[in-house]
């Protein structure tokens, strides 16, 4: 029937739309707080996804729950990163940021190649294809548990911004960095965290999409196209606009590909970030500058 | 002291027109034939390109065993047709006196251009556009079926083994990946489909993007029409993904068979899906597994890849191994490696001892090999498997697909 096929995409279009968005704020959070804009951010969330299968394939760990390990070591990877590599770039044009982080984006794929070769990398768990059907819409268990664990690790962040003292710390940097400085935060430290948080969203994001999808060097670059436009629909540096961008584009993906043709369905969703650039270019959730 | 020797105009210009020809000369009189073999080992097709370097690695080997002397230079093409056209340039400048490669069509008719300006051989391995041997190239030669070809071969077979099974399939589904390749497929089988009088109704034909994370909705709408066969043009990964939605949605067709694409023969398939990626079929020119030469081959590849299998890699490796024999026979036959004189020599070899399944390698005036065959595969315990003609098949097809629970 009909709307049973409406159904079902929607439902898909729902479930892997959280999913996006979770990779996008990572994105988001580093922009919004250090103002760097992450080129390597799909290439950190292959590695996540290598990552996750290495310990899949070593340990037989789950990726729904490597990936705390994975978050983990991903903010301290970008900790680290923030402190030595990327500090001294901030303050220089954008130009040079861009350059710094290509540089490395080309270094991760390169190396990912070398270290797994072009072949693709899946993690089957017991229950990869197994679904649920409710009534006649069918929904994938995989997809529901990525899901839900993309909106727990989304509202964890929600949570630490709002109610802990470093958290809002950090937003009175993005806030005014002067003032920030003034009242005697350690923004360099503040920066560092934030750029730790945001690769621990990158890391968590890496490890959930390889329970959907296969690991290869090569989607990094669409993984990084995918979460700039989800940031830039919802709003450059908005949290809540890295998951309803990533709720849009899964839903408007899912549908193009329906209503018009699957092949088509990259092209709705640039179409859609053409339209809203044109009609609000801060995003739906961003403030103007 | 005065000499008397004095030098002319003349004689100064011959002169160094010899030194600048000594070169050539050197060249023309080589004893080892060398050529650059072009693949994609890393970007979009790496996995390809990887499969096919391995064939590379194997090669000399068989070759030397079998009288000829090569050297291989192993080239990177990245994916891309302008670092391919380059590397041509540069491989060329190098000394090499053929060409092999390509396994993407783009990359093919941008290297096929540079053979042609500089009158060196280019033996085409795997490349399926059309209009690779319909441009009046002079300095080409495939050794692959055109993507025309590999459809209505496809289909016949899908046809022949169906009959042999007695499976009536009512209505078809076309699912097809919207690249370079998959586009050219569609086209073909828009304009074969007509022809080949099968007894099956074609309900849809459907495009997606080969890079997409999933193909859940593609699937979705497919399980919607619940045809009896999903023929799909596919590469490994939008593969694994196809088959991947079809058993989470529990859509079960009596059969999937791909009418002449890659895709479910490689390792990462079978890796990706275990017991799933079996019962798959599809119709693909493939390593003859009763030739004397193909099975010394498969030895050459396990000595040279212990750690790959050869059944996966056969079809990449199998079809490598014959540009390189095709090139050595030519140089044999000529005696130089003279581009002109090669490559009249290539145009003209009939070699009747080979690895892939078909008669004597022989170019037609536009170098295209006329007698490239084809065979229906399946995935027997992950593992490509000739089921028909039953010239060349190792075992008996199994049809309907055996449902996907319950495998293991």
């Amino acid at each position: 029937m009909l709307w049973s096929l409406y159904g079902n995409v929607l439902v898909q279009g729902i479930l892997t739309g959280l999913v996006y968005g979770l990779m996008a704020l990572g994105l988001s959070v580093i922009f919004g707080v250090v103002r760097v804009v992450n080129f390597a951010h799909g290439e950190f969330a292959v590695v996540a996804m290598y990552a996750a299968f290495v310990l899949f394939k070593q340990f037989g760990l789950d990726p729904f729950v490597s990936l705390l390990p994975i978050a983990a070591a991903f903010f301290v990877l970008g900790y680290g990163l923030q402190r030595t590599l990327i500090n001294p770039f901030v303050s220089r044009p954008e130009h040079e940021q861009f350059i710094l982080l290509v540089g490395l984006a080309i270094i991760l794929v390169n190396g990912s190649l070398m270290v797994f070769g072009p072949d693709a990398r899946s993690v089957n768990l017991p229950y990869s294809f197994d679904s649920w059907m409710i009534g006649e819409i069918i929904v994938d268990k995989v997809r529901v548990f990525a899901a839900i664990a993309a909106l727990a690790v989304a509202s964890l962040l929600f949570a630490f911004f709002r109610f802990t003292q470093t958290g809002v710390a950090i937003r009175a940097c993005a806030d005014n960095l002067v003032g920030a400085a003034v009242v005697g935060l350690d923004v360099k430290r503040l920066y560092a965290l934030t750029f730790g948080l945001g690769m621990a969203c990158v890391g968590a994001a890496g490890a959930l999409m390889v329970t959907l999808t296969d690991a290869t060097p090569m989607i990094a670059p669409a993984f990084t196209l995918l979460a700039f436009t989800i940031v830039i629909i919802g709003g450059m540096g908005s949290m809540a606009g890295a998951v309803v961008g990533g709720l849009l584009i899964g839903v408007v993906e899912a549908m193009a590909s329906l209503v018009i043709a699957p092949s088509m369905k990259t092209m709705v969703s640039f179409g859609l970030l053409v339209l809203i650039l044109a009609l609000r270019p801060q995003g739906l959730l961003g403030r103007r500058a | 002291m005065t000499s008397d020797k004095t030098f002319s105009r003349r004689a100064v210009i011959a002169g160094a027109g010899a030194v600048l020809a000594a070169p050539a000369v050197v060249k023309a009189q080589a004893q080892v034939l060398k050529i650059a073999n072009l693949v994609p080992r890393s970007g979009f097709f790496a996995q390809a390109g990887q499969s096919m370097h391995r064939g590379a690695l194997a090669s000399p080997a068989l070759l030397a065993e079998l009288g000829y002397k090569v050297e291989i230079v192993h080239i990177d093409t990245e994916s891309n047709a302008d670092v391919a056209r380059t590397q041509a340039e540069r491989a060329i400048n190098d000394g090499c006196h053929v060409i092999t490669g390509a396994f993407d069509s783009g990359h093919t008719l941008a290297i096929a251009q540079v053979a042609e300006q500089r009158q060196i051989p280019f033996v085409v391995n795997v490349a399926a556009a059309p209009q690779i041997t319909e441009q009046g190239y002079k300095y080409l030669v495939r050794n692959f079926q055109t993507g025309g070809q590999l459809v209505t071969n496809g289909l016949r077979l899908i046809k022949d083994v169906t009959d042999a099974k007695g499976i009536k399939l009512e209505t078809a589904v076309f699912l097809h990946a919207n690249d370079t390749f998959g586009t050219a497929q569609r086209g073909a089988m828009d304009a074969i489909w007509p022809r080949v009088n099968l007894p099956i109704k074609l309900v849809e034909s459907i495009a997606y993007d080969p890079r997409a994370q999933d193909l859940s909705v593609e699937v979705t709408k497919i399980r919607s029409i619940n045809p009896d066969l999903v023929m799909c043009v596919t590469r490994a990964s939008d593969a694994i993904k196809m088959v991947r939605d079809m058993v989470r949605q529990r859509f079960q067709p009596k059969a999937i068979i791909s009418p002449g694409s890659p895709g479910f023969y490689d390792e990462e398939f079978y890796q990706a899906l275990g017991p799933l990626a079996d019962f798959l079929l599809f119709g693909l020119p493939w390593v003859n597994p009763k030739s004397a030469m193909s099975q010394a081959f498969e030895k050459a590849f396990q000595k040279a890849n212990p750690n790959n299998r050869f059944a996966p890699d056969g079809f990449n490796a199998g079809f490598t191994f014959e540009g390189f024999l095709i090139a050595a026979e030519g140089f044999k036959k000529a005696g130089t490696t003279n581009g002109p004189q090669l490559m009249e020599a290539i145009r003209g070899v009939n070699i009747a001892e080979h690895v892939m399944i078909g008669g004597p390698i022989q170019f037609d005036a536009k170098g295209q090999n006329v007698n490239i065959g084809s065979a229906m595969i399946q995935n027997i315990k992950r593992t490509p498997t000739v089921v028909f003609p039953s010239a060349v098949a190792v075992t008996e097809p199994v049809l309907p697909l055996p449902a996907w629970q319950g495998r293991s």
